[in-house]
């Protein structure tokens, strides 16, 4: 956080050579029967409320349909493990590439969408058309619904028949049409990270004598990409669940998988499976990105001494 | 005390017919100024009289509109001057600190030794430490800047500007956002560097500390130097009646 004297600080106030006042933001607990007692009270509507669900769901007229066809135990088995024999494609290995192409994609993403942020950036008449490209890219790949880029780059690029670039596995144009769909959205959150850093921020390093690129890259930047990392990572729960868009082009991921073996056994149960996939990677994700920023923000701002 | 490169002129800086405006606002009203080599000059004035103006200037952290910045004998306003390489030589103190919060004391003081002098970690590091003993820091080097007060915020970034070794600093309001108990540790340094013969530019609202450090105190008004002189001249016997008036009126505050 830029310390401006005007803002308020965040974390305990303390006196020198004093105890913390435990004014602003969190202190030392100090009353643990009240505490105990809001425990009990949200452990009581939690339950409550969960239940009011699970009744609602159990009573519906449709309920026991819904649940042969969307949790049938021995077809999420089937639909987990695959079944060769029978077509079936496992949804647990077809998940295996939704990984991947997140993985690849979410690497080149960042690179890309940074590479287009800074151009942005980048101050002086000689780079015009350069910052006008960037903007051109960024309204084209946001206004463009990211089905019809793949569609495009799956089918049109192969159809081009250009040496090298038309004879790519089907799953490398999805890839390319994810990343390019992709970087459009993350550079505009890199922007608004890099405008929210304080111009003072960039006049202190350019009167240390840092470059235009050397104060973007020591200090702008490493304060604007603290500051989105939760909008970061909303974006990227939000790539790994439309890696499954790929499976238009003809592409086995888990989504395809699903399809086959819910069409086969006429069962859904192998999407519910699918969902209950792209949740195990997506919830450790958002608890491990909420834990790095809480512990930087520890580090930077807590005043008790380590 | 680190007291910069040996001056090759005797006069460090001349500011020259300095006009500057924003959009129809207009700050600077042709500023004449001389700064002699390990001379200190202070700037007083109300708020909005273009003191901070006048200082983002002269390290061209502001393009100036008309009149010529000259720093031992160069003209650094005109055209196709590297302005990295006056920044190097011009430190320059903010009212906010503007330390960077990403960074450890530490880091925020070698960054630009290493990055724009080129220096080796270890060296920068080393020296870095040898200014932060002199600030009674040292025991700091590790803390985050929003994990410091707001007095040791200040003298980090006092010592940040002094690692890369300048021949002139300007001190822009920096006690103006400080706890009033915390004024005095950064005044010190500040009195300590003058003592070392840096040559500074001081914007300030305490006069007390102006009229004991300057060599040449000058009122700032409403863009001009409405009144310039020895500090016993000023404030024991100014001839503007605006300079009378606003000496008048920090009296009256209690900060004389």
């Amino acid at each position: 956080m830029f310390s401006d004297p005007g803002q308020p600080v965040e974390g305990p106030l303390v006196i020198p050579g004093g105890p913390p006042l435990g004014i602003m933001g969190p202190g030392p607990r100090r009353q643990p029967l009240r505490g105990r007692r809001a425990i009990a009270v949200s452990a009581v509507s939690t339950v409550a409320f969960l239940g009011l669900l699970a009744a609602l769901f159990f009573l519906a007229p449709g309920s026991a349909q819904v649940r042969r066809t969307f949790f049938n135990l021995p077809d999420a088995r089937t639909a987990f493990l695959g079944d060769p024999q029978h077509g079936i494609f496992s949804v647990g290995a077809a998940f295996v590439l939704n990984i991947e192409m997140f993985l690849v994609a979410e690497v080149l993403i960042l690179i890309l969408a940074m590479v287009i942020a800074v151009i942005r950036q980048l101050q002086g008449p000689v780079l015009f058309p350069l910052r006008m490209l960037a903007i051109a890219y960024t309204d084209f790949f946001r206004g463009v619904p990211l089905i019809l880029v793949i569609y495009a780059i799956g089918f049109g690029v192969p159809a081009l028949n250009l040496a090298g670039v038309s004879t790519q596995k089907t799953v490398v144009y999805g890839l390319v049409a994810l990343v390019l769909s992709y970087s459009a959205y993350v550079s505009e959150v890199y922007r608004a990270g890099i405008e929210s850093v304080h111009p003072s921020q960039v006049a202190a390093g350019r009167s240390l004598g840092l470059s235009q690129w050397q104060s973007m890259r020591s200090v702008v930047m490493p304060q604007a990409v603290r500051r989105v990392i939760p909008p970061l990572l909303n974006d990227f729960i939000s790539l790994q669940k439309d890696t499954a868009l790929v499976a238009v082009l003809g592409v086995i991921e888990a989504n395809r998988a699903a399809g086959i073996e819910s069409s086969t056994d006429f069962n859904y149960t192998g999407y519910t499976v699918a969902a209950v996939l792209f949740l195990a990677l997506t919830v450790p994700l958002a608890r491990f990105t909420d834990y790095l920023i809480a512990r930087d923000r520890r580090r930077r701002q807590a005043t008790t001494a380590r | 005390m680190n007291v910069g490169k040996p001056p090759t002129s005797d006069q460090a800086l001349r500011l020259e017919g300095i006009y500057k405006s924003f959009e129809r606002n207009q700050v600077l009203r042709g500023i004449d100024l001389e700064v002699g080599s390990h001379q200190v000059v202070c700037l007083i004035g109300s708020s909005g009289s273009g003191k901070s103006t006048l200082l983002r200037c002269i390290n061209l952290l502001e393009p100036v509109d008309r009149g010529r910045v000259i720093f031992f004998g160069v003209d650094i306003s005109a055209a196709g001057t590297d302005v990295n390489a006056v920044r190097r030589q011009i430190g320059i103190v903010f009212q906010a600190f503007n330390l960077f919060p990403h960074m450890t004391v530490l880091q925020n003081i070698t960054l630009a030794p290493i990055r724009v002098l080129g220096k080796p970690r270890r060296q920068a590091e080393e020296e870095a430490d040898a200014l932060l003993r002199q600030f009674g820091l040292y025991d700091k080097r590790k803390e985050y800047p929003d994990r410091i007060s707001g007095g040791q915020q200040q003298r980090a970034a006092i010592a940040r500007a002094l690692a890369m070794q300048p021949r002139l600093m300007l001190l822009d309001e920096v006690t103006s956002a400080l706890d009033p108990e915390l004024v005095a540790e950064v005044l010190n340094v500040i009195r300590a560097l003058a003592g070392a013969g840096m040559t500074m530019v001081i914007a300030t609202h305490e006069m007390g500390f102006a009229r004991g450090i300057a060599n040449r105190v000058c009122f700032l008004d409403n863009g001009v130097i409405l009144e310039q002189g020895p500090p016993e001249q000023i404030f024991r016997n100014p001839q503007q009646p605006r300079t009378q008036r606003f000496l008048q009126s920090i009296t009256d505050a209690g900060h004389l």
